[in-house]
């Protein structure tokens, strides 16, 4: 009986521990959730908390966001195009970019990777201002453009990439060049395809990078129906308030999607945030 | 025709081709990138007032050295080292501890304790501030008022402050965090636990001399990037302060700084001389951190 005991304590203790921090942790998805069904005059009157009266829960601020009373349903798609055209062309360009590091060497390879460093390291904060001005003499202020063009080739993809890529033998190459295929050839029909999961890691992290952009977007973006979610539900925390209703089940209706495909890829969401970590 | 085939040959040669594939990053790089960081130089130099510009010496970072700036410095420097002190440590432990033997449905706890990391900091800030709202029925104030305190004015104190900040930063990152040791931890040998097992050793003597020693690499990993985030920390704030301004500053990151002075004041010399000063920094603690922990970054080139 003390032998079963001194095995099992340990796991009951252990699980016990994690329970209480995961329900600690999810405790503000659940006041937002809960909050989300009550009408947003509530919220202001009495604060954010649990006390909810079931009865009168509805998904009446749900059915607010979408009845073109207001620009949320706009805020929606202009994320998720900016979010498919950075994800689509940082992939691609990010990965050729990569692919040079990886497979091939030439004069300046060192010199350009310490670059591909250098703006790893460097906040991209820093230089708001003048990419501001920059993007302001190119026409594209107010434009998805302007969001998307200064992310079009991401350090941080770059060096995924070509982590990933330097794996593969070089010979790999050769043998598809005997085979009659261009050097782009190559990268186009047998790299990209072997590249597949990495895409799918990148993707995603590239995805949740683009989604949540606030500040930069913040500053492109001028007209309340242009902005990205984001800054659209920033925008709603007036100090007048009225717009609670919106703001929270906006905030609920932006994540949704998100936990969804993170049940459904899990696996890609989890190696695509922790990219960068160390693998031996 | 000649003519185009000669350059047809150049473009497909095997020595143009990295070339090429570089062209996405060099471009980006030098417009982008290697431009504005002179840009912002130059104008750091300057007063900027629409078109016309007017070379003024060192009068912006004369200005710039102000009581205010100094916090706002202060502010972001003291978020990146408590963070760096909390966000390696506790991460660390929970891997170690979700990683035990003894621990069942490992997989559920660790998708659990990421899903905070989906949401934006703008759908976490909100949900912050209002958790922490002043209403004596907030969640926070319910909360304290179970142990019998008095509702508090989150926001508006300087203790209370830096709480909801770490706490919002411990409760986004912590999952990732811990993911990035559970990864680390999986590269370290069994047998290494073994034979210290044998040899008599505690949990705590096999955590403090095999686990941390052999989880450096990822620990550094760690720091680095929470360097970088605790420096360029500005929506945080402006979410929970419902914009840039806190009372008496209390919320206002270097970050915060240049976009008040830059955007809001349309003050753009002045904007960049704190974007130089920022990158200056930036540069120096990780030229510092990076010799002091041998260069993750050397490292990885030589695989």
């Amino acid at each position: 009986m003390a032998e079963v005991s001194r095995k099992v304590l340990p796991t009951v203790l252990l699980m016990l521990l994690f329970t209480v921090i995961v329900v600690i942790f999810l405790i503000p998805l659940a006041l937002l959730f809960v909050s989300s069904l009550r009408p947003g005059s509530d919220l202001m009157r009495y604060g954010l908390n649990f006390s909810i009266d079931w009865a009168n829960a509805n998904l009446h601020n749900y059915r607010l966001l979408f009845s073109g009373q207001n620009a949320y349903f706009n805020w929606y798609v202009n994320s998720l195009i900016v979010t498919a055209i950075q994800v689509v062309l940082a992939l691609f360009l990010s990965s050729c970019v990569g692919y040079s590091f990886a497979m091939y060497d030439y004069k300046g390879k060192g010199i350009a990777f310490t670059c591909v460093l250098l703006v790893m390291m460097v906040p991209t904060e820093v230089i708001i201002l003048p990419l501001y001005r920059m993007i302001t003499k190119m026409g594209f202020v107010d434009n998805f453009l302007g969001i998307i063009l200064p992310y079009i080739v991401i350090p941080m993809l770059i060096f995924f990439f070509r982590q990933y890529l330097v794996g593969i033998p070089r010979d790999f190459l050769d043998a598809a060049r005997v085979d009659g295929y261009s050097e782009y050839g190559i990268f186009l029909k047998i790299m990209i395809p072997l590249m597949k999961p990495s895409f799918a890691a990148m993707g995603i992290y590239e995805g949740m990078q683009s989604w949540n952009n606030f500040l930069w977007p913040m500053i492109v973006m001028r007209s309340n129906n242009k902005m990205t979610l984001p800054v659209g539900l920033q925008s709603l925390m007036s100090p007048y308030g009225n717009n609670y209703d919106i703001l929270i089940a906006g905030a609920c209706f932006a994540i949704i999607p998100i936990l969804i495909l993170f049940a459904c890829f899990q696996k890609y969401f989890v190696e695509g945030m922790t990219a960068g970590g160390v693998k031996g | 025709m000649e003519k185009q085939n000669l350059f047809k040959k150049f473009i497909y040669s095997q020595k143009t081709a990295p070339y090429v594939f570089l062209l996405p990053f060099a471009i980006s790089f030098l417009v982008f990138f290697a431009y504005s960081i002179f840009d912002t130089f130059v104008m750091s130099f300057q007063r900027v007032a629409g078109g016309n510009t007017e070379f003024i010496g060192l009068k912006n970072y004369q200005v710039l050295f102000n009581p205010i700036f100094f916090k706002a410095l202060k502010n972001s420097i003291f978020y990146m080292i408590v963070t760096c002190c909390i966000m390696i440590p506790f991460p660390m432990l929970l891997a170690t501890a979700l990683n035990s033997k003894s621990m069942r449905c490992k997989n559920m706890y660790r998708s659990l304790l990421f899903i905070p990391a989906l949401t934006s900091v703008v759908v976490a800030g909100v949900v912050f501030r209002l958790m922490f709202g002043e209403l004596p029925n907030s969640f926070m104030n319910q909360l304290i008022a179970r142990f019998g305190a008095e509702p508090i004015i989150w926001l508006r104190r300087v203790p209370t402050v830096w709480l909801v900040l770490f706490l919002l930063c411990i409760w986004r990152w912590t999952g990732v965090n811990m993911m990035y040791f559970l990864s680390g931890l999986q590269q370290i040998p069994e047998d290494l636990y073994e034979s210290a097992s044998i040899d008599g050793a505690s949990a705590i003597q096999k955590f403090f001399h095999i686990t941390v020693p052999l989880l450096k690499p990822t620990s550094v990993y760690v720091l680095t990037i929470s360097i970088y985030g605790g420096m360029a920390m500005f929506t945080e704030s402006y979410i929970l302060f419902n914009g840039n301004s806190s009372p008496n500053n209390i919320g206002l990151t270097i970050v915060g700084y240049l976009y008040k002075m830059g955007f809001e004041q349309n003050n753009i010399g002045l904007g960049s001389a704190i974007g130089v000063v920022l990158l200056c920094i930036v540069l120096i603690i990780n030229v510092i951190q990076l010799k002091f922990n041998g260069g993750i970054f050397a490292k990885r080139k030589e695989k």
